[in-house]
């Protein structure tokens, strides 16, 4: 229909920085993603958009001593091998001192100072022999270059969540994820419906006061509520800073938007079937229970989302109200120290954040619909 | 480890089970006791029901009303009358902790930084948000394109810094830059930067962070607006033989103004509260100091009840106008 003919350059244009903007949102976290699989020694000596290809490795290497040696057709030989590991390395080029590491290729053969002769193949076996028995008693410096073939591992995830406690932490986040996600829901899901289908005084002041509370910062409550916690640990002797703390402290801050959430669906529900099942002598509880509640579930879904994600990505609340410690760091915390305290392990950083953020994703990819639906409802006709 | 995932379930089970108790019982009692069948004549009856059915609304909202009382509306009050305390909020000071924000350099820094963050982040994200919106609307594979600019609302912002962290990585003397911006700056011929300690400029790059995860909540609200643009305005348009720009600042643009403005303000609102991605970056050195970060650091670190507090509450202030805007507004709707 339409009568305007596209310039192909200006369709190449939009491709082209649909293209570039799309890359500059998702390269950052596959090098994230690529790094924390790459082997510790690679991720640090090159870019992680270099790890298909091989890198090159300078070490040094110290030969066996001299009770290694074999006799061979009136020979003296010493063979090993100058890798720990055979990766696929190859040796591109040599040396017996540290200050001209190029000096001898491949394969070549060189003389030493008392006529023995040393030969190292690409494939790092070191052969070196001599006329008369070796006597010495430390072992002769050889350094090499090696192209080390892109090598892949799942090591820093091992050690990341043994010894760097993200293991821990995970079980952690966890605790305080779930329990904080499904408490607010039955608790809103009532007082919306009493919202948008309950007559009684006051009720507009309510929603008015629920849309107030959508934008409260939550750094508002921390002080007063830490105080409070506080007082009642010590009144009580229980420990202030626990797991049903932080737990009633996220489903305070989940719960104006749960139940302003929820009340714009309940209310765009068919007044029809309510008012029939109320003239049927049904209860409001009974409309609640077996009519609200159940067509409710796409809503009640995409808030179980919304606080899934805000809950397990929160970082201040649990740093206040759980604090540290064996039981108690999430997995948000724990990262934070460790950028604190490896801030240069990237090997360790990047498996350690793609473990944080590896849950999320998967809820949120197979999810996505419910979470769009409860974005626009939630933004688009209020704050 | 397993006894710990056993007390979250069960955690679940009992307040699911609790609320539900709560709220069956309650039901229960009053259908109980406030039965109007014992009762004959209408005029009691009618009384005793009105009562009944005027009690229930707050069986419902009840326990709402009660947790949103204790762990926000009362911490509203409370932490005004702290700022008003001292170190130790056994004293009453005045407004002695406000003249000290405002006269402590920290302080304003953290203000500064706030602003800019008002600025640029709001702005940015929309933006972009609204060009990849428009751009991929007609595009065969904007499905993929947006779902990818989609993705990073999933991820935490201490999971987000670590990503950029790396990207701003840098490495001292001559050894081979791992980090993208680094080896960009290097591929070109320049020589490394340690960003993240270039003061100013360094908080930009702590903004592109906010960007990179909010771009995609703008993108999704004003794609479903553009789509929500009369179809026969842009064939009119096109017939008329508007080219794109036109199209898209003269008709696109004004028909979703309102769903900007929404956006822009929800943004705002996250801004003013940015904790996160200073703290796990900078932790406010180098001049990126926050609001948020800096009420953190009074209280936890300083220790010190009265400013942690009057902190709060000038974040508290900046979100009130939005607030009241917010409130009117639906005020209007419900009328």
């Amino acid at each position: 229909m339409s009568s305007t003919r596209k310039q192909p350059l200006t369709v190449f244009g939009k491709h082209f920085t649909v293209f570039l903007l799309v890359a500059l949102w998702t390269l950052p976290t596959l090098g994230l993603l690529i790094s924390s699989v790459r082997d510790k020694d690679q991720l640090t000596e090159s870019g992680w958009w270099t790890s298909m290809s091989s890198t090159d490795l300078t070490d040094a290497y110290r030969t066996p001593e001299a009770q290694a040696q074999e006799s061979v057709d009136g020979q003296f030989v010493i063979t090993d091998s100058i890798f720990e590991q055979s990766q696929g390395q190859r040796v591109k080029s040599w040396s017996l001192s540290p200050r001209d590491l190029g000096a001898y290729g491949p394969g070549e053969t060189v003389t030493l100072d008392n006529g023995s002769e040393m030969t190292l193949q690409e494939d790092g076996t070191l052969r070196w022999t001599n006329s008369e028995a070796f006597e010495h008693s430390r072992g002769e410096r050889v350094f090499y270059t090696a192209a080390v073939p892109p090598r892949f591992t799942l090591d820093n995830y091992a050690e990341v969540l043994e010894a760097e406690g993200i293991g821990r932490a995970f079980i952690n986040t966890m605790t305080v994820t779930l329990p904080a996600t499904f408490i607010p829901i039955l608790i809103a899901a009532f007082a919306a419906y009493a919202l948008a289908w309950m007559k009684f005084p006051g009720r507009l002041w309510i929603l008015a006061l629920i849309v107030g509370l959508l934008v409260v910062p939550l750094q508002i409550s921390l002080i007063p509520v830490l105080r409070m916690y506080t007082n009642l640990g010590n009144t009580f002797g229980i420990e202030p800073k626990s797991y049903p703390g932080i737990w009633l402290a996220h489903t305070a801050f989940g719960l104006s938007l749960a139940v302003y959430l929820l009340r714009n669906y309940m209310s765009g529900l068919p007044k029809e079937v309510m008012e029939s099942a109320r003239m049927d002598g049904a209860s409001h509880f009974d409309v609640f229970r077996t009519i609200v509640l159940p067509l409710s579930v796409p809503a009640l879904a995409s808030f179980a989302i919304f606080q899934f994600l805000w809950v397990w990505n929160d970082l201040l609340v649990a740093l206040v109200f759980l604090g540290k410690g064996e039981g108690k760091t999430v997995m948000t915390a724990q990262l934070v120290e460790l950028l604190g305290s490896r801030g240069d392990n990237w090997e360790i950083l990047t498996a350690g954040a793609f473990i944080t953020i590896i849950v999320p994703l998967i809820v949120f990819i197979s999810m996505q619909r419910f979470f769009v639906r409860g974005m626009l409802a939630g933004s688009v006709k209020g704050g | 480890m397993a006894q710990q995932l056993l007390t979250g379930l069960f955690a679940i089970a009992l307040a699911i089970g609790l609320s539900a108790m709560f709220f069956i019982g309650c039901n229960y009692l009053l259908d109980r006791f406030l039965s109007s069948d014992s009762l004959s004549g209408d005029v009691a009856r009618q009384r005793r029901d009105n009562l009944r059915e005027g009690i229930r609304p707050w069986i419902f909202v009840g326990p709402a009303l009660f947790i949103l009382t204790v762990w926000l509306i009362y911490p509203v009050f409370a932490s005004f009358w702290y700022s008003l305390l001292d170190r130790t909020a056994s004293n009453f000071v005045g407004f002695s902790n406000y003249v000290w924000a405002f006269n402590d350099q920290n302080f304003l820094v953290a203000i500064r930084n706030n602003i800019l963050w008002l600025i640029f982040v709001p702005t940015l994200s929309t933006a972009f948000g609204l060009l990849i919106a428009y751009m991929t609307d007609r595009l065969w594979w904007g499905q993929v394109a947006r779902s990818l600019v989609f993705l990073p609302m999933a991820i935490s912002f201490v999971g987000a810094s670590v990503i950029w962290k790396f990207v701003y990585d840098f490495r001292a003397g001559g050894d081979e830059q791992i980090g993208l911006l680094n080896a960009i700056v290097v591929a070109l011929g320049g020589d490394p930067v340690p960003w993240i300690t270039v003061p100013f400029w360094n908080n930009f790059l702590l903004m592109i962070i906010l960007v990179w995860i909010q771009t995609g909540f703008a993108m999704v609200i004003l794609g479903a607006a553009i789509r929500g643009v009369p179809e026969d305005t842009l064939e009119a348009a096109h017939m008329e033989g508007a080219n794109e720009f036109t199209i898209f600042f003269k008709i696109v643009i004004p028909q979703i103004f309102g769903t900007i403005v929404v956006v822009w303000t929800t943004i705002t609102i996250l801004v003013l509260k940015i904790f996160d991605i200073v703290f796990a970056m900078t932790n406010g050195q180098w001049d990126t100091n926050v609001l948020a970060n800096l009420m953190y650091d009074q209280l936890f670190r300083a220790g010190h009840i009265g400013r942690g507090s009057a902190v709060a509450f000038v974040i508290m202030l900046a979100v009130t106008p939005i607030m009241i805007y917010n409130i009117r507004r639906a005020r209007k709707d419900e009328q």
